[in-house]
C-alpha cells in the first residue's frame, strides 16, 4: 500500500475515524478478491477504433447500444411487438449495466441497483413486467417478492436500532420536526406531485420551483434543524443520487419520499427485492440477441437510418451494422463521444461509486436490533450493507454483504480520482475498517471481498437540472436515433430507465408502423 | 510428630469424603448423560473398587520418601478429581468414546485414591501400635465416607451443583497435600517444590471455579433449577440439556421447549388430533421437532409408511439420536426406517420441493425472532399448503392463548388467511401452562372425535374438550402476520414480556 492505513482511512472514513482505527494496529491479512468491471478502461483503449472491412457490414432493422435496462427494455418491448430483426451491444462481458449481479457458492448478489418499490398502479410498465416475471399475486405482488421484515437498521454509538431514522434518544424537538416533516411529505402526496415513472408527474410551477433549490436549502427554509432528521435526508440523497444535501435538487429529495407514498397518511410502498438485487430483472429481459463484449465506437446517422460500428473488446475485429433504428441506451456522456456530431451534453453530471462485495462465513454478531437487509452506519460515510440471504429465507451460515459507498464530492472529477487512486486491496482495508466499527470480527469472518468500481454510477439531479431545458431536450430523438437511459429523468432508477427503454423501442414501432398500443 | 497425629486423621477424614464424592459425581454424570442410572452406578462402583485395590497393591512399590510421596498423591488427586466433573461434561459433548474415557478417568482416581491410606499407614506406623492405627484410620475413613454420602444428596447436588463440587473437594484435597509439607515436614527433605505444585494445583482448581462462572455452558448452571447435563452451540441455537428430580428438559435459546415429566400430553395432543382427522395417513411430514417427540408418536401408526422429519439444525437432530436419554424418551425414533431426516430450513425445503403429505405436524420453537417468524406468515402456510393432498390434517403448535393471546390469534388467523379452515384448540402442559394448537385442514371439516392407539394422556371426552376454548382465551383482534411485516414476532415480544 502506498498510503499509510492511516491516511487511507482519513481519506475515504475521514480523519477522526481513522485516529480511533489506527489506535489498535491491524495485523491480520486480507481476504483475497479482485476488481471487477466496469471496463472505462477498455472504453478509452477502442476510442481510436479499428474501421471494420468491407465484409463485415450487416443490416438490422434496430441497433440498441447499451444492455442496461433501458436497453434490455427496448429489446424486450420490440419482441412483444414481434419485431426480432434487432440487436443489443455491452462492452461489458456481461449484461445488466448498473443492475448487474454476481454469484458465487454462497449466494447470488448486487453489484449495483438492488431493489424497486412495489410500483403505485400509474406505473403501467413495471406491472406488466412484474406481472410476466411471476411476481405478481393479481393486483398485489406477491409475498415472496417484497422485502423481508425487518427491512432497516441503523448503527449508531455502539448498538443497532431498527428504522432509518434513528428514534433512540429522539427529543420532543426531534420528533416535532420528524412530524412536520411527514406532514409537508403527506401534502406533496396529496398533490400526485412526484409520481414513478416522473415522466406522469406534475410540471406545476410550485412542484418546478423545488428544483430551484438544494435539499439544504429546503430544510433550512423548513427551519428542519434536527440532526437525525436531515441525516435522514441525507442518507436518502446519497443512497438514491450519490450526492449531498447541498448537491441535491430539493426535488429530487422530496421526489424520493413522496413519490412512494400511494395516498397521505400511508406508509411508504414496501420494497421488491431479490438476493441479485435488480439483477432478476435482468435475467428476465436478457435474450439471445443481446451481443455483450462489444463497444460501439460509433454511430454515424445516414439517411436510412444509422451505421454502427463496434469493436471486439480484446481489440480484434470490428464490424458494422446499416441499421434501419438505432436506440441509444447508454449514458448521454457516452452518447456524446459515440453518436457523430451530438449535442452539448455538459450539463449531464455522473457521480461514482464503490460496491463491494463480502462472503463471510457466518452472520456477525449485533448489539442490539437483529440483522436487517439493510444495514446503514450513522457515523459513516458509507452507506452500509445488504444482506444478499435476506430475502431467500437462509438466516444463519455463511452470506454476501453488499458493501456500498457513494462519492459525494461537489466536482465528480475529483471523486473519481479518488475512486480509482485506490485498488482493490486499499478498497479492502476501508470497507473492513468501516464495518469493523459494527463488527469487529468482521475481518475474521470475510472470507473473500470483490470490488467494483463504478465512475460513472448515477445521474446526479443536482439543483436546477431537473427543470433545466438541456434535460428535457436530451430524451428527444437525434436525428433518426432515440435515446433511452435511466439519466434523461435526471435521477438513477431502474423504473426511470425502463420508461425510457419501452417509450424509445414504442417510437422505433411507430415510425415502423406496428403496433402502436402502448405499455406506458 | 506425635502431638500432629490427630491432624493427621482429620486428613484421613477429607481424604476419605473425597474419594467417595468423587465415585458419587462420575456415576451422577454417567447416569444423567448416558441414562440408565442403575447400570451406570453399578458399574462405576465395580471399577473405582477394583482400582483401589489396584493402588493398595501398587503401594507396595513405594519404598522411599514415603511424606513426600503422599503429597504428590493428593497433588494428582486434586487435579484429576477436582477436574473430574468439568472433564467428564467436556468429554461427553466432545468424544465419542465417552464410557471409556468415563471409565479412564474413575479408574485413575480409583488408583490414586487406593494409594493413599497404605502410604498414610506406613507413614504413622512409627507413631502407634498397628492395632491403633488400624482402628483409627478406618473409623474416620467410615466417617468421611457417611459425611460424603449424607452431604452429596442433600446439599451439595441440590445447592452447588456437580461442577462446583468437584472443583471444592478437588481443592480440598490439595490443601491436604499443602498441609501434608508443614505436618510431616521432618519427614521430608525438601518441600519447597511440592509447596510450588500443590499451590500450582489449587490455583488451576480456583482459577477454574472462577471461570466456571463467567463460561457460558457452566453459567447457565445459574440460569436452570437443575443441573446442565449438556450444552452446545450450534450455528442456530444454543441447545441446553438439563437434568433434575423431575427428570430431563431440553432448552432452546434458553427456551423450555419439553421437560421429560409431562412432555407426552403436549405430543399427544400435537399429533392424535391430526392422525384422527386423517384417515389412514401414509405420508406424514414433520416441520421442526428435532427432538424426535413428535415423531414416537406418528411411528406408532402402523398405516405411516414414511415420516419426513425437516429440522434446521443438524446438533439438534444428532442429540436426539445419540443422547441416550433423549434417543430412550423418543424411543429411538430416527432410527425408525420410515423416518427421512432433512437438515435444512424448513421454509426454504418447502420451497425446494415438492412432495406431498397426508399429515404435517408443525413444531417449531415460539417465534421469539424473525427467523422463527417467517415460519407462521401466510407464505409459510401457503407454501404449506402445495404439500398437502386434499384430505390432508395439519397440526401447528401456537404458543399459549392464555399467556399470548394475541400472538395465538395471530397464528389462527394467519392460517386462515393462506385459504386453510382452522380448529383451534388447547390443553395443559403443566411444565409450560395452557398451551394452543391449531388443527387445519383445505376443506371444511369436524373436530376428531376418536382415537384409534390407547394414550396415556388423550381419550375421547379429553380430545372433545381440547377444542372448547374458555373466555379469557376467546379471539382477540390481530393483524395478519406476513413476511413484510412480522407482526407476530412483535406481539409475542410485548405479550411474554409481562409474564417474565
Amino acid at each position: 500500500m502506498s498510503l499509510s492505513r492511516r491516511d487511507l482511512l482519513a481519506a475515504f472514513l475521514g480523519a477522526p475515524f481513522a485516529a480511533i482505527a489506527c489506535r489498535r494496529p491491524v495485523r491480520r491479512s486480507l481476504p483475497p478478491g479482485e476488481i471487477v468491471g466496469a471496463s472505462d478502461r477498455v472504453g478509452h483503449r477502442l476510442r481510436e477504433a479499428l474501421r471494420p472491412s468491407t465484409d463485415s457490414w450487416t443490416s438490422r432493422d434496430v441497433v440498441i447500444v447499451g444492455a442496461g435496462i433501458a436497453g434490455l427494455a427496448a429489446g424486450w418491448r420490440l419482441t412483444h411487438a414481434d419485431l426480432n430483426d434487432y440487436s443489443v451491444f455491452d462492452l461489458e462481458p456481461v449484461a445488466g449495466g448498473t443492475a448487474r449481479s454476481g454469484r458465487n457458492t454462497t449466494s447470488q448478489y448486487p453489484w449495483g441497483a438492488h431493489y424497486v418499490p412495489a410500483p403505485l398502479p400509474e406505473n403501467r410498465v413495471l406491472i406488466r413486467l412484474l406481472g410476466e416475471m411471476g411476481v405478481m399475486d393479481g393486483n398485489e405482488v406477491a409475498e415472496q417478492y417484497l422485502c423481508r421484515d425487518p427491512q432497516e437498521r441503523v448503527f449508531y454509538r455502539g448498538a443497532w436500532y431498527e428504522g432509518l431514522y434513528l428514534s433512540a434518544g429522539a427529543t420532543h424537538d426531534d420528533a416535532r420536526q420528524l412530524h412536520e416533516f411527514e406532514r409537508e411529505i403527506d401534502r406533496w402526496v396529496a398533490m400526485r406531485a412526484f409520481t414513478i415513472p416522473t415522466a406522469l408527474g406534475s410540471q406545476n410551477a410550485d412542484v418546478m420551483a423545488l428544483d430551484r433549490m438544494s435539499a439544504a436549502q429546503w430544510l433550512d427554509a423548513h427551519r428542519w434543524t434536527s440532526p437525525r432528521l436531515r441525516w435522514l435526508v441525507a442518507y436518502a440523497c446519497r443512497d438514491d443520487y450519490g450526492a449531498t444535501l447541498e448537491d441535491t435538487s430539493a426535488w429530487a429529495a422530496v421526489f424520493y419520499f413522496a413519490s412512494r407514498v400511494p395516498a397521505p397518511g400511508k406508509p411508504s410502498q414496501p420494497l421488491i427485492t431479490w438476493p441479485e438485487g435488480n439483477g432478476r430483472f435482468v435475467r428476465h429481459l436478457t435474450n439471445d440477441r443481446v451481443e455483450t463484449g462489444w463497444l460501439v465506437t460509433s454511430v454515424i446517422p445516414t439517411e436510412n437510418g444509422a451505421d454502427v460500428i463496434a469493436a471486439s473488446r480484446d481489440g480484434s475485429h470490428a464490424r458494422g451494422i446499416h441499421a434501419k433504428n438505432v436506440i441509444f441506451a447508454g449514458p448521454q456522456f457516452i452518447a456524446a463521444r459515440v453518436i457523430r456530431d451530438y449535442r452539448d451534453v455538459r450539463d449531464f453530471v455522473y457521480g461514482s461509486w464503490l460496491v463491494a462485495n463480502l462472503t463471510i462465513s457466518r452472520s456477525p454478531e449485533s448489539h442490539g436490533f437483529p440483522m436487517c437487509w439493510d444495514n446503514a452506519l450513522y457515523d459513516s460515510p458509507s452507506l452500509g450493507y445488504v444482506v444478499a440471504t435476506h430475502q431467500s429465507g437462509r438466516d444463519s451460515g455463511p452470506t454476501v454483504l453488499t458493501y456500498y459507498y457513494a462519492f459525494t464530492d461537489h466536482d465528480p472529477r475529483v471523486s473519481r480520482e479518488r475512486l480509482l487512486s485506490a485498488g482493490r486491496d486499499e478498497w479492502a482495508e476501508v470497507v473492513l475498517s468501516d464495518l469493523s466499527r459494527a463488527h469487529p470480527e468482521i475481518r475474521d469472518i470475510t472470507e473473500r471481498l470483490d470490488v467494483m468500481r463504478w465512475g460513472h454510477a448515477m445521474v446526479r439531479p443536482y439543483p436546477g437540472f431537473i427543470a433545466s431545458a438541456a434535460r428535457r431536450e436530451a430524451a428527444q430523438p437525434f436525428r433518426s436515433i432515440e435515446l433511452a437511459n435511466t439519466d434523461l429523468s435526471g435521477v438513477a432508477l431502474m423504473e426511470e430507465a425502463l420508461y425510457h427503454g419501452v417509450r424509445a423501442a414504442e417510437a422505433v414501432l411507430r415510425r415502423g408502423g406496428r403496433d402502436t398500443a402502448t405499455y406506458l | 510428630m506425635t502431638n500432629r497425629t490427630p491432624l493427621l486423621f482429620l486428613n484421613v477424614l477429607i481424604i476419605a469424603s473425597c474419594g467417595l464424592i468423587y465415585e458419587l459425581l462420575a456415576g451422577t454424570v454417567a447416569s444423567y448423560v448416558i441414562g440408565d442410572s442403575i447400570t451406570q452406578f453399578s458399574l462405576i462402583i465395580g471399577i473405582y473398587l477394583s482400582a483401589l485395590g489396584v493402588g493398595a497393591w501398587l503401594s507396595r512399590f513405594i519404598d522411599r520418601d514415603l511424606a513426600a510421596r503422599f503429597v504428590e498423591i493428593e497433588i494428582a488427586v486434586a487435579l484429576v478429581g477436582g477436574l473430574s466433573a468439568p472433564l467428564l461434561f467436556f468429554g461427553f459433548a466432545r468424544l465419542q468414546w465417552f464410557q471409556l474415557f468415563l471409565f479412564l478417568i474413575v479408574f485413575v482416581i480409583g488408583v490414586l485414591v487406593g494409594l493413599e491410606l497404605p502410604i498414610l499407614m506406613r507413614i504413622l506406623r512409627e507413631q502407634l501400635d498397628f492395632k491403633e492405627l488400624v482402628s483409627r484410620i478406618l473409623t474416620f475413613d467410615y466417617i468421611g465416607s457417611l459425611i460424603a454420602a449424607v452431604l452429596f444428596p442433600l446439599f451439595l447436588v441440590p445447592r452447588i451443583g456437580l461442577i462446583r463440587t468437584s472443583l471444592i473437594f478437588g481443592f480440598l484435597n490439595g490443601c491436604v497435600g499443602l498441609y501434608g509439607t508443614y505436618l510431616m515436614r521432618p519427614l521430608m527433605d525438601r518441600v519447597a517444590g511440592l509447596r510450588i505444585r500443590a499451590v500450582a494445583v489449587m490455583s488451576l482448581l480456583v482459577v477454574a471455579f472462577i471461570y466456571a462462572r463467567t463460561l457460558t455452558s457452566i453459567s447457565e448452571q445459574e440460569l436452570f433449577a437443575d443441573d446442565v447435563v449438556y450444552a452446545t452451540s450450534s450455528p442456530y441455537q444454543r441447545i441446553v440439556v438439563t437434568r433434575g428430580a423431575s427428570g430431563f428438559h431440553l432448552f432452546l435459546n434458553g427456551n423450555l421447549q419439553f421437560s421429560s415429566a409431562d412432555e407426552y400430553r403436549y405430543h399427544e395432543a400435537l399429533v392424535h388430533p391430526a392422525f384422527s382427522a386423517a384417515a389412514a395417513p401414509r405420508r406424514v411430514l414433520v416441520l421442526g421437532g428435532g427432538d424426535g417427540l413428535a415423531l414416537r408418536e406418528i411411528l406408532r401408526y402402523p398405516s405411516v409408511q414414511s415420516a419426513t422429519l425437516v429440522d434446521l439444525d443438524p446438533k439438534m437432530t444428532s442429540l436426539s439420536k445419540a443422547f441416550p436419554a433423549l434417543a430412550d424418551l423418543n424411543r429411538h425414533s430416527f432410527s425408525d426406517r420410515r423416518v427421512h431426516l432433512v437438515n435444512e430450513d424448513a421454509m426454504v425445503w418447502l420451497t425446494e420441493n415438492r412432495e406431498r403429505f397426508d399429515v404435517v405436524i408443525v413444531d417449531f420453537p415460539d417465534p421469539n425472532n424473525f427467523s422463527l417468524g417467517k415460519l407462521y406468515t401466510t407464505r409459510f402456510y401457503h407454501l404449506l399448503r402445495e404439500h398437502l393432498n386434499p384430505d390432508a390434517a395439519v397440526a401447528v403448535q401456537c404458543t399459549s392463548p392464555l399467556f399470548a393471546r394475541r400472538s395465538y390469534w395471530c397464528i389462527i388467523r394467519t392460517m386462515e388467511a393462506a385459504g386453510l379452515v382452522v380448529r383451534p384448540y388447547q390443553t395443559t402442559v403443566p411444565s409450560f401452562g395452557v398451551w394452543g394448537f391449531a388443527l387445519a385442514e383445505l376443506h371444511p371439516f369436524a373436530p376428531p372425535a376418536s382415537l384409534s392407539l390407547p394414550m396415556r394422556y388423550l381419550d375421547v371426552p379429553t380430545l372433545a374438550s381440547m377444542f372448547v376454548l374458555s373466555p379469557d382465551m376467546a379471539p382477540v383482534p390481530v393483524e395478519i402476520n406476513r413476511l413484510d411485516n412480522q407482526m407476530l414476532v412483535r406481539y409475542y415480544e410485548e405479550e411474554w414480556k409481562k409474564w417474565s
